[in-house]
């Protein structure tokens, strides 16, 4: 046991250091960039018509003279303090504005989690285990297809059959319009589409994966021996059970794959979640925003990572007991 | 007595797509031809790549996708169909394989060995095959990674004897086993020839096969070179073939020859 506890340590100290990495870069990188907050914020005409002293006293606000690596250590020990300052577009506190953008997109990635995940898994069983045959011609041929294809065309290409001419879902936006308080099958309702846009993008790609380990588990010495032995259920003893442990790998590796879509796709659905907040937070310099955006995202993505590594020690006998310690 | 298996004129080749997509067929079997008679072990020597597997499988009508096969194999009297190994497969007939990746390494044991039947008869039966072959009943908790070399040949005899086979095909189970572990898996298989069963031993290894063998066949370029008894061939009687004689030659006690 305490290898686990070991291996779980390290993972998170390794998680730690990546998200300072990743924290650092994105600073560095907005701090490069020719965005000039106090234009974007305060607007060109306005700033135009403001005297020396107003402006020095609004830069010294947004911090501009400070040297780079100051500011960067300032906002890295209120980070710590589970402070990530103030957004310049919606004068609210960062983590506020974020908490509150990523439960609406929440309804969106989880529907896509699950949804991309057992349709991938079902149709790369499929075609794997009909390998050659039509069913795999077809399946891979559409995945192809799907993963070449940009997810925003594919989210226009929803939206015009199923909103424009069919009229069955609404057009965009998390809730009805003017809506008041608006109920759960509502809510579903307008996370169908860009849901389902993220879903067939990251079900092809799984589906793929997924088929090619089925194809390897089908070809190994133990599918053969089970033949020879007339097993019947090959399918649900030994391909399922070992194609378990990369499509855990694959589920969980998905969600940064997610979060990337979703950026997009919300643009197309003008789907308030934390997609639509990061491309506002970029356009607009909101600096505090995009970096707090750039953190969480990236810790979303490691900590599923980290839930993959994890459950495979649980599901992989050979590291459950111990085989990886030697 | 009636032989339990015969092969006649087994040839088996494989569809290879060239440059252009020419399909062309490559033969790897060709002509084969034996015959195992119950309490019977019938070695099967031949150079690794000669299509001793390929012969295995065949019988068991498990090739590959891309293998075709023709000839006969006649089982208990009959044309072994496929239809027939399906049935037969696991039951009266048996394929104990080279090594542990034979085993599917995320399922246990016990498991395996019963093929996941879970009636208290099933599981009677696996600990008493175990027991047999020297293991206790915690092996069935064990997965293949945990078995030493040994071990995973002796789970993979247990699981060929979980049903009472009355053909047994062994396509070459001692390979990194030392001397003493491979002469403990000879005796298992003469022991189940010695109650009735036919067993068909593949090997690559001349001197094992001549320990264990009622009959050896030798196999060449794909086909049958000469079926002789070990005596025969150590006394170089009835060898008709040139490959046969020079793998006599090659046998570390005719050096001085
Ligand atoms: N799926 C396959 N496709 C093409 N050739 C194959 C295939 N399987 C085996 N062969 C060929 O058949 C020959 C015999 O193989 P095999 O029966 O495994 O030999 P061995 O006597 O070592 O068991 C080899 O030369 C191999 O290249
Ligand atoms: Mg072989």
């Amino acid at each position: 046991m305490s290898h686990r506890l070991q291996f779980t340590a390290k993972k998170l100290v390794r998680m730690a250091l990546l998200l300072l990495g990743v924290s650092l870069t994105a600073f560095l990188l907005m701090n490069a960039s020719p965005l000039d907050p106090l234009q974007t914020n305060v607007g060109q005409a306005a700033l135009g018509s403001m005297s020396p002293e107003q402006i020095a006293k609004l830069e010294e606000y947004w911090g501009a003279d400070t040297p780079a690596a100051e500011r960067y250590l300032s906002w890295l020990g209120s980070a710590l303090r589970g402070d990530l300052g103030v957004s310049l577009l919606y004068r609210r506190p960062v983590l506020e504005v974020i908490g509150q953008r990523l439960s609406t997109s929440l309804w969106l990635l989880a529907c896509a989690w699950v949804l991309s995940g057992a349709l991938g898994l079902g149709l790369g069983l499929l075609a794997g285990a009909n390998r050659g045959r039509w069913p795999d011609r077809l399946v891979r041929g559409c995945c192809l297809t799907v993963s070449s294809t940009p997810a925003f065309w594919l989210g226009l290409l929803l939206l015009i059959v199923f909103a424009v001419w069919l009229k069955i879902l609404p057009i965009g936006m998390a809730v009805p319009i003017g809506g008041g308080q608006a109920t759960l099958l509502e809510r579903l309702r307008h996370a169908l589409l860009p849901g389902l846009t993220l879903s067939i993008t990251g079900a092809a790609n799984i589906a793929l994966h997924t088929r090619e380990k089925v194809v390897d588990v089908l070809d190994s010495d133990y599918i053969l021996f089970a033949r020879a032995r007339g097993e019947r259920h090959i399918l649900r003893r030994h391909v399922l059970r070992n194609v378990a442990l990369p499509a855990v790998t694959l589920q969980f590796a998905s969600i940064g794959e997610l979060i990337g879509g979703s950026v997009l796709v919300e643009q197309v659905f003008s789907y308030p979640g934390l997609g639509q907040a990061a491309v506002s937070a970029g356009l607009g310099s909101d600096m505090p925003l995009l970096l707090g955006i750039t953190v969480v995202t990236a810790a979303l993505v490691f900590g599923g990572s980290l839930t993959a590594d994890l459950l495979y020690g649980a599901i992989d006998p050979r590291i459950r007991k111990g085989a990886a310690a030697q | 007595m009636e032989p339990i298996l015969s092969v006649e004129d087994l040839s088996v080749s494989f569809a290879r797509y060239d440059r252009g997509l020419s399909r062309r067929s490559l033969s790897a079997l060709r002509g084969l031809s034996l015959a195992v008679e119950p309490g019977q072990v019938l070695a099967v020597v031949g150079e690794s790549g000669a299509g001793k597997s390929l012969l295995a499988h065949a019988i068991l009508h498990i090739l590959p996708r891309n293998a075709q096969a023709s000839g006969t194999i006649r089982y208990g009297g009959a044309s072994l169909t496929r239809e027939r190994a399906e049935v037969l497969r696991g039951r009266e007939v048996a394929l104990i394989p080279q090594g542990v990746t034979f085993l599917d390494p995320m399922m246990k044991v016990g498991s395996q060995i019963r093929r996941g039947e879970n009636s208290p008869d099933a599981r009677a039966r696996c600990r008493q095959v175990l027991e047999r072959y020297g293991l206790g009943p915690e092996t069935e908790e064990l997965y293949p990674f945990q078995l030493s070399g040994g071990m995973a040949r002796r789970v993979l005899i247990a699981c060929a004897v979980m049903e009472s086979p009355r053909l047994i095909i062994a396509d070459e189970p001692t390979p990194g086993l030392d001397a003493k572990a491979a002469g403990r898996v000879l005796g298992h298989f003469r022991e189940l020839a010695e109650q009735g069963a036919g067993v068909l031993f593949i090997t690559h290894d001349l001197t094992l096969a001549l320990s264990v063998a009622d009959r050896i066949t030798v196999l060449y370029d794909g086909q049958t070179a000469d079926t002789v008894s070990p005596s025969q061939f150590r006394a170089g009687t009835g060898l008709t073939h040139p490959y046969t004689r020079a793998l006599r030659q090659a046998m570390p006690e005719n050096d001085f020859l």
